[in-house]
């Protein structure tokens, strides 16, 4: 019955999730040996192919972008110790709200007025997603965890009704919306350059990247600098204490989920707004669920999201590499690659913090329990 | 520390332990014999570093350096199960029972006996069998835990050691949760086992429990043992001198009240649980501008609920409470911001559960509660400047240490937390203070001090109302004093007239005292 040793700040931070990559890309690299490749060509093919090709960084950070607003739906639920499992329907009825207000708008308005709505549109619809397991949670006493699993699969079914109904593109067979009309379209960031007359290689990167910064820092100054992010971590950590306080607890733990689904709706900007260019059938495909490994990873920090976010853009690309790479290595493989990082990353995030204690311990770096 | 015609093994011989945590030593050199067959004392304010000591004969933390004898032989432990194998058992001043299960499943924990339950459950009445006759620990074998008072709960502890086997039995404050009464059968179970050839450590800061029951006792200080003693060969004021390393004023020179206008009026107040439990029953007092109003009785009787619903923190069923001259029904009530901001503060019993958020920094401490109000910031945003400017004086003010704003709560021990609660909950000064528990598990030094600063608040015009299990602290700051049975009051009593005795009656519901 050994207690566990508290790590300091900076290994928790650090040195862990370093420890988590390093085992996973140690495993991957068996499972590439096992099929008769060179694990060390495999990992520069995968830099490369992440960072270095032309384009590559372009699909890097698209992706990425998709990754910090998950997380960061996690990461706001995780500060009221919430757990919002329900990225995934909440981004997915974020893109309903862009994609209505973008097909309504952009026949009869301007880019610069169509974007800002139908962000608004994709926060506000994501809001409401998460706003209701919130308010059942925090007034019904139902459990957040179970209700918004539960709501990620109503979202889908709404989804699907729809784009097989009402959305539908009009003599289409495929559950898809028509295509948004050019004032509803996100700017894409090599068209903004090549307009600059830097010349910059094809991507779906678009100006979501932008937005996403800009909610990660809104997200840190929620959270650390104001009074309702102030009560947010005070019903996390101590909700007895909270309500001593006359903070009013159900309603910062609806505030906050409703926060949480908004982030997550975002992800609808990138996707519905920036690539897809309408709402097709399960454009969220599983970023919602990843979200919950990155605000693990990232330990519900902005900075941690960010680089988080990047390793795991940097993976699907540099996957997607290796795919085109290697006869040996198929789309299965990259997923089973994937896959191990979000376990070792994610699900295992805290496997070797005892074991790093105790090293710390012993080479005197840290001077255990007080 | 050398003691004659005791037995020539000592059941534990510490020497020169030495522990550290980063810069702050823990322990220093610590040397400690303890005889087998005695009831050994060890006292120490918070953090003079005698939790430390247990947990390293515990097994649960290892030593620097120094050397361990249980019974003689050098031991070296690595966790708690060597410490078991020897014989020593520990009850931890917060239990760790399952609650949602009864005696009889928590005693049998880890002795299962097999798949299936049955000769496990067998084996176990058995013992608890024993146990009861042998130490007179009588304890319900099919009784929730939940369902049972702390001193009960305790009793299961001790019954969960001895029965493992364990010759020396450690206690860490073990009556820091307990009314006299629990208190008082507490000791004769622990004379039981003496008398059966048990060793008992006790660790506490209550002197009158040290001069009362121990044979010797060990004195500790900022990490050293300062003194050892016989019992029979010393006194409390000789204890609290080593302790602190000063002369300390035990009792309070309180001064006569000037009790002004009334502050608080509670009138007919019913309170029932969820589960339809009577909580306070009939409940009618004032308290006036510059009074401290004392609320005597044995833990679970209606105190708390009392103190959370004026703080707002509870509903009521029935009667009226009259806050500053506002009249607050059941069906206009009043949350807890509203009272806070009625300058009505409420330093809560429980300062882990209730008071702090324990990480948080001291800052983040210093403005719970009020973190609304326009001195910490603008609108949405908190201006954390102000914040540590704040926190800082406040910790200077009222001698937190250490002063350092930007230390999570935790970190702090015992009594500084509560100065830390303190210290936010009068700085606004309020014109009414309700409080809970205010020195529990708080070093004497701290005691002082705190009593002083409720006793300053009072001349200032504060209307107290103060709840303590303590009943020495009732005694010696309260103006008046109402004792509380079974949600019912017993009666109020003004203090001149009140003695021990006669509380003690009341408490434990047997004679009503006509209001006073």
């Amino acid at each position: 019955m050994t207690p566990p040793h508290a790590l300091p700040r900076w290994a928790d931070v650090f040195v862990l999730p370093m420890i988590n990559i390093v085992v996973a890309l140690m495993v991957c690299g068996l499972i590439v040996l096992a099929l008769g490749e060179n694990p060390f060509v495999a990992i520069v093919v995968m830099l490369k192919g992440a960072f270095v090709y032309p384009g590559s960084l372009g699909y890097t950070l698209y992706y990425t972008t998709n990754f910090i607003f998950t997380g960061l739906a996690v990461a706001v639920a995780s500060h009221a110790m919430m757990f919002n499992i329900g990225g995934e329907g909440q981004a997915y009825i974020g893109g309903l709200g862009a994609g209505l207000a973008a097909l309504w708008l952009a026949p009869m308005l301007p880019l610069v007025l169509v974007i800002p709505i139908a962000i608004l549109a994709a926060a506000l619809f994501g809001a409401v997603w998460g706003l209701i397991p919130g308010y059942l949670q925090a007034y019904r006493g139902s459990q957040i965890v179970i209700t918004t699993i539960m709501f990620n699969f109503i979202a889908s079914a709404i989804m699907v009704w729809l784009l097989a109904g009402a959305l539908m593109q009009p003599g289409q067979q495929s559950p898809q919306t028509p295509q948004l009309a050019v004032s509803g379209q996100m700017p894409k960031v090599h068209d903004l350059l090549n307009g600059l007359s830097l010349n910059v290689a094809s991507s779906p990167l678009n100006l979501s990247f932008l937005l996403a910064l800009a909610a990660l820092a809104g997200f840190w100054f929620l959270i650390w600098k104001t009074r309702i992010g102030y009560e947010i971590r005070a019903v996390g950590q101590n909700p007895k204490a909270a309500h001593y306080a006359g903070i009013n607890v159900p309603m910062v733990i609806v505030f906050a989920l409703a926060v949480s689904g908004a982030c997550a709706g975002l992800m609808a900007t990138n996707e519905v707004l920036g690539v897809q260019h309408r709402v097709v059938l399960n454009f969220t495909s599983g970023y919602g669920f990843a979200g919950i490994a990155i605000a693990l990873m990232g330990r519900n920090h902005p900075i941690g999201i960010f680089f988080a976010s990047l390793l795991f853009g940097a993976l699907y690309q540099g996957g997607a590499e290796l795919d085109f790479e290697f006869q040996s290595i198929t789309r299965e493989i990259v997923l089973l690659i994937q896959g191990l990082i979000v376990l070792f990353s994610g699900a295992l995030a805290y496997m070797f913090a005892n074991p790093l204690a105790r090293l710390l311990l012993r080479l005197k770096l840290i001077g255990g329990e007080a | 520390m050398q003691h004659e015609n005791t037995s020539p093994v000592p059941a534990i011989e510490l020497v020169d332990i030495c522990k550290s945590f980063g810069p702050v030593r823990a322990n220093r050199d610590v040397s400690l014999r303890v005889e087998a067959g005695t009831i050994h004392g060890i006292v120490g304010e918070n953090g003079a570093g005698k939790s430390t000591l247990m947990n390293i004969l515990y097994g649960l933390y290892r030593a620097d350096s120094g050397e361990m004898q249980v019974a003689g032989e050098p031991v070296s432990l690595r966790s708690s199960a060597d410490a078991l194998s020897l014989g020593i058992g520990m009850v931890h001043q917060h239990f760790m029972l399952i609650s949602n299960m009864t005696v009889l499943e928590n005693v049998m924990l880890g002795s299962e006996g097999g798949p299936l339950l049955r000769t496990g459950k067998q084996e176990t009445l058995k013992t608890l069998k024993q146990l009861a006759d042998d130490y007179g620990m009588q304890v319900d074998p099919d009784a929730l835990i939940a369902d049972l008072p702390v001193g009960i709960r305790q009793r299961v502890e001790i019954i969960k050691a001895i029965k493992g086997g364990a010759r020396i039995l450690i206690l860490d404050e073990p009556t820091g949760v307990l009314t006299p009464g629990e208190a008082d059968s507490l000791f004769e179970v622990l004379r039981a086992l003496q008398a059966n050839g048990a060793t008992v450590l006790l660790i506490t800061h209550k002197l009158d429990e040290i001069m009362a029951i121990t044979d010797a006792v060990s004195v500790m200080r900022n990490g050293e043992v300062v003194g050892h003693r016989r019992t029979a060969d010393t006194s409390p004021a000789e204890l609290a001198r080593l302790m602190v390393g000063r002369d300390v004023l035990l009792s309070v020179d309180r001064g006569r009240a000037q009790p002004g206008e009334v502050l608080l009026e509670v009138s007919g107040l019913h309170c029932t649980s969820s589960r339809g439990r009577k909580l306070l029953n009939d409940i009618s007092f004032n308290i006036r501008s510059g009074e401290i109003f004392g609320v005597a009785g044995v833990s679970g009787n209606g105190q708390t609920e009392l103190l959370e619903v004026i703080a707002g923190m509870r509903r009521f069923d029935s009667g009226t409470l009259g806050l500053l001259g506002e009249t607050v029904t059941p069906d206009n009530l009043r949350t807890p911001a509203e009272i806070r901001d009625m300058k009505i503060a409420h330093i809560p019993e429980d300062r882990h559960q209730f008071g702090l958020i324990l990480s948080f920094d001291a800052k983040g401490n210093a403005i719970l509660g009020y973190h609304r109000s326009p001195l910490y910031g603008e609108g949405w945003f908190l201006d954390e400047a102000a914040i540590q400017v704040h926190c800082g004086r406040l910790m200077s003010e009222h001698d937190v240490r250490p002063g350092n704003p930007a230390l999570p709560a935790r970190n702090f021990s015992g009594g500084n937390q509560q100065k830390l609660i303190i210290a936010r909950e009068t700085d606004t000064k309020p014109k009414i203070l309700i409080v809970g528990q205010p020195t529990r598990g708080v070093d004497v030094g701290a005691i002082e001090f705190i009593h002083k600063e409720l006793l300053a608040l009072r001349d200032a015009g504060c209307a107290i109302l103060l709840v303590s299990a303590e009943l020495d602290e009732i005694l010696g700051l309260s103006d008046r004093i109402m004792v509380m049975n079974d949600g019912r009051q017993m009666g109020i009593l003004d203090s001149a007239n009140a003695g021990r005795d006669k509380l003690g009656a009341m408490m434990a519901g047997i004679e009503e005292a006509g209001s006073a």
